[in-house]
């Protein structure tokens, strides 16, 4: 408040985290790029071969198919769920509104080899057979907090009876929620989709148990982390991957805010 | 009436999603505590020899506390290390509170597995580290210092968590009136005074959302340890993980989780309470 | 003829107790109203009083815990909000900010399956109506209030409600507007001859365009008329006191005669009206007396009036209030118009005077005394 700019300690302390918080991304670039199928130092040369090489990578490929359509699925179930249960918390009093509110934040921070055990557990029990969509399901439980929040807070920044209003001009409840909620939150909803889209993409500790032998993307990655040849490729894949990540959060940021600025 | 029947078809789907996809399998997973084996006959023998088991082993409750004390301290020092972060970019970063902002939340959006594995390029005995030691001669020879161990544990999770802290505590500042930090100079505090007095206990919310964010998934995480910590850095996490893919002894796993979620219960009462939305709005 | 638009019969609306402890919420008790066709009806009161919930249950957002709600004649606690002859402009308008001001206007008409052309055609019409003809392609929110409360309007009466609903809906404008709107809504509505149902806590406001008013407190109707009728003869010190400003004087009950009853107010005994209060010797009363209807003068101990001295004096531009108080205990304001001749020279804090007033200026009211703890409380 005193000082709005001007080089200061807290300035400083700021840059330094950040500058720890970029340096692992940006040495997993710089390898990438390395003429060496080793990850060390010093630097060799500078090569584009890693990138080259995972194109004709088969499983690989296969793997981030796998994780695209993965991904997909859940964040659009997780998406329509919450989206669901964000006009119900935010529009409807009810009893039992706090237990709701509670469990569907619960995934939030439970810790995920507990999820992913107790799902392993069930899916065996059942006799269902594990494959890339058991960890779905998972990821659906995982991305509802994220969801829920994200359109619950865009819900709160309108007016609460725009749906009476519609209904008093002759929409039916449904209609109503069809011609107005939906719309004023859409930002919100692709937001809330491209960011559950990003958790199920990355996610690997609730995956690891879940997916059989149908490998999502970072269990690949992860079953490769133990062979030192495959990792210029690894790290090259994962370079392309923050790039593409990156491009969709920016997006999803910059449709949270652009719905902020409508309202 | 009506109002009712719409709130069910509402609240119906997602909370029958949660029920059956996060509830019941907890369930599921206590009822299957006290079998007695996996496969065989002996799935159907209900016994209480697990929890026998598990409470005369002190190894495992050992780690159980190990565990919940790197947790605690990592939780602890996130918040000591997000707090001037959000504080000065919620009072101090003036016009560039953006892109100092962005610069914090953008290397989080990077794959998670990958983040972690970089540090082995960091910590490792041909990684930055060393490297960088050798060169200017602090160090003779390279040795790994500090992977495979507790403390490579520890800092790749402050890595990982400080930026997720940094926001709800953020959020929290962020939503202070400044008119109140200008009643209290008014009122004659000096600026520590009305740091510790207004400040810090009105982004107190922010702080317990962000120290329990980071707290109680660290209780379990199992995915750190494999990639950097080593046998020396393994955590209750990877004893778990241990009973349900190498020693297939599932119903020990489960009374090890339902130990672990014992501890987490308090915690996560006291992270809903704290308000966990803050999270997300940011 | 007049036929009823608007009929409430006995209707109720309890919440239920959020806690097994808790009380049951009475937001409106037992409120009977009818509402002719073309009236001006207004629901008043301050915030609390029920009117809000009463509004809502003729819209049907709410359904009546018991009692019926006729629109037209006919009973329509079944029928859904989205089926009924009514519309409702919003207290924060609810304008659908996601859609141009035409198709906020034109919605109720394409939910209703409209054709096109006739629909443009009665979307313009009702914003010619409202004087907003060349807003239609904006979006709400670069509108100013008072523009975006037109809208709302328009968006209301394009669907041409048998009863409109109008829920304070200028509340949020500023005091020039406000005055200005009030004008042009008292306007439009003999225009057109639709009923409104007018929810306002601004008494003023419901004076000015009011054919009729309720007043509400507690969820109750307490009385139900003209705007001349609840000024000069409040059923009670509720209403006295809400609509405009009121003094109340305690006595007790001396003697009974046919048309008039001796009052005695500290050692002061005077003669005032009976309408259809009948109190009953020794009861105890309270008066109300307007502050405009009340004189000052010197003291003087033979005739009638009210010993007091005079606490505060404020000038307020066309007049003067003095707050005085009585010998007999309670305070009075008494308000002067600032004329020649009427101004009382060198009459400032501590002067000792007489208050009177004219024999039928003065009401009994609440003889039972029940509206002492509602004014003194």
């Amino acid at each position: 408040m005193r000082r709005k700019s001007g080089f200061s300690f807290g300035l400083f302390y700021f840059l330094v985290v950040a500058f720890i918080l970029f340096l692992p991304i940006l040495l997993l670039v710089v390898f990438s790029f390395n003429d060496s199928t080793k990850l060390v130092f010093p630097l060799k040369g500078f090569t584009t071969q890693h990138y080259a090489d995972l194109v004709g990578n088969r499983e690989m490929v296969e793997a981030v198919r796998t994780s695209v359509l993965l991904g997909l699925g859940s964040s659009f179930l997780a998406t329509a769920l919450g989206t669901m249960g964000a006009i119900a918390l935010s529009r409807f009093k009810f009893p039992g509104k706090g237990f709701f509110t509670a469990v569907s934040a619960l995934p939030l921070v439970i810790p995920y080899v507990i999820l992913g055990v107790s799902l392993l557990i069930m899916f065996n029990q059942v006799g269902i057979k594990l494959s890339a969509w058991t960890a779905g399901l998972a990821h659906v439980v995982i991305s509802i907090p994220y969801a829920l929040l994200i359109i619950s807070s865009r819900l709160a920044g309108f007016p609460d009876n725009l749906e009476e209003a519609a209904m008093d001009l002759g929409a039916t409840y449904w209609g109503a929620l069809l011609r107005v909620t939906i719309p004023i939150s859409f930002p919100a909803l692709v937001a809330a989709f491209l960011i559950c889209f990003t958790i199920s993409f990355d996610e690997f500790a609730i995956s690891s148990f879940l997916v059989g032998t149908q490998p999502t993307l970072p269990v690949y990655l992860y079953s490769q982390l133990r062979f030192p040849t495959r990792l210029p490729l690894v790290v090259s894949l994962s370079s392309i991957l923050m790039v593409a990540t990156m491009i969709i959060m920016l997006l999803a940021e910059w449709l949270r805010r652009l719905g902020d600025t409508t309202r | 009436m009506e109002k009712q029947n719409r709130l069910a078809v509402l609240l119906g789907p997602p909370g029958l999603y949660l029920l059956i996809l996060f509830l019941l399998p907890l369930g599921i997973m206590a009822v299957f505590s006290f079998r007695a084996g996996t496969i065989g006959d002996a799935r159907f023998i209900y016994t209480l020899d697990n929890y026998r088991e598990f409470l005369t082993k002190t190894s495992f409750h050992r780690l159980l506390l190990i565990s919940a004390r790197i947790a605690l301290t990592i939780a602890s020092l996130s918040v000591i290390l997000a707090y001037p972060l959000a504080y000065y970019l919620t009072f101090r970063a003036g016009s560039r509170r953006v892109i100092l902002l962005t610069m914090l939340i953008v290397p989080t959006w990077t794959s998670y597995l990958l983040r972690i594995f970089a540090w082995k390029l960091i910590l490792g005995s041909t990684g930055l580290l060393n490297t960088f030691l050798l060169w200017i001669g602090a160090i003779e020879q390279a040795n790994p210092i500090l992977l495979y161990s507790r403390n490579a544990v520890v800092i790749t999770l402050l890595y990982v968590w400080v930026p997720f802290v940094a926001l709800p505590i953020f959020a929290a500042l962020e939503r202070i009136d400044p008119s109140l930090l200008e009643a209290a100079a008014d009122l004659g505090s000096r600026p520590w005074e009305t740091f510790l007095r207004i400040t810090l206990p009105l982004s107190l919310p922010g702080v317990m959302a962000g120290f329990f964010f980071a707290l109680i998934p660290t209780l379990g995480e199992y995915v750190t340890p494999l990639l950097v910590g080593g046998g020396q850095g393994a955590m209750y996490g990877n004893l778990i993980q241990d009973q349900f893919v190498r020693a297939l002894n599932w119903p020990m796993g489960s009374v090890m989780s339902l130990a672990m979620l014992v501890l987490a219960i308090p915690l996560l009462f006291l992270f809903t309470k704290a308000g966990g939305s803050d999270l997300v709005e940011f | 003829m007049t036929e009823l638009t608007v009929e409430l019969r006995n209707v109720s609306k309890i919440y239920p107790a959020r806690r097994s402890s808790g009380k049951d919420v009475v937001a409106v008790r037992e409120v009977s109203l009818d509402i002719p066709s073309g009236e001006f009806f207004t629901l008043l009161g301050p915030s609390g009083c029920g009117k809000t919930t009463t509004l809502r249950l003729i819209a049907g957002f709410e359904q009546p815990t018991s009692g019926e709600v006729y629109l037209q004649g006919k009973a329509v606690s079944k029928i859904p909000t989205y089926k009924r002859p009514v519309n409702t402009v919003f207290q924060n308008y609810a304008l659908f900010p996601h859609m141009t001001v035409a198709k906020n206007v034109g919605f109720g008409l394409t939910v209703k399956r409209v054709p096109k052309a006739e629909r443009e055609r009665r979307v313009m019409e009702a914003l010619e109506l409202v004087q907003l003809p060349d807003l239609a392609n904006r979006k709400p929110s670069q509108l100013s209030g008072g523009q975006q409360q037109r809208v709302a309007l328009a968006r209301a009466l394009v669907n041409r409600p048998t009863v409109l609903l109008l829920d304070e809906p200028l509340g949020a404008l500023d005091l020039k507007l406000r005055k200005a709107m009030q004008l042009e809504l008292k306007q439009l509505q003999e225009r057109l001859g639709i009923t409104f149902v007018y929810v306002t806590h601004d008494q003023e406001e419901a004076l000015t365009m009011s054919d009729r008013i309720a007043v509400m407190n507690y969820g109750e109707a307490l009385q139900v008329g003209d705007p001349m009728t609840l000024y000069e003869k409040p059923a009670n010190s509720f209403v006295a006191d809400f609509i405009g400003e009121s003094n109340f004087v305690r006595g007790t009950v001396k003697q009974v005669d046919d048309d008039e009853a001796q009052i005695a107010i500290g050692r002061k005994v005077i003669a005032v009206r009976l309408e259809e209060e009948r109190p009953s010797p020794n009861q105890n009363v309270l008066l109300t007396i307007r502050p405009e209807k009340l004189w000052l003068s010197e003291p003087d101990e033979q005739a009638d009036g009210l010993p007091g001295v005079v606490e505060e004096v404020v000038y307020i531009g066309t007049s003067t209030r003095y707050i005085v108080a009585l010998e007999a205990g309670d305070e009075i304001v008494v308000r002067l118009q600032n004329r020649p001749g009427t101004k009382m020279a060198g009459l400032g804090r501590g002067a000792p005077v007489k208050v009177s007033w004219r024999f039928e200026d003065a009401r009994i009211i609440e003889a039972d005394g029940r509206g002492e703890e509602l004014v003194i409380g």
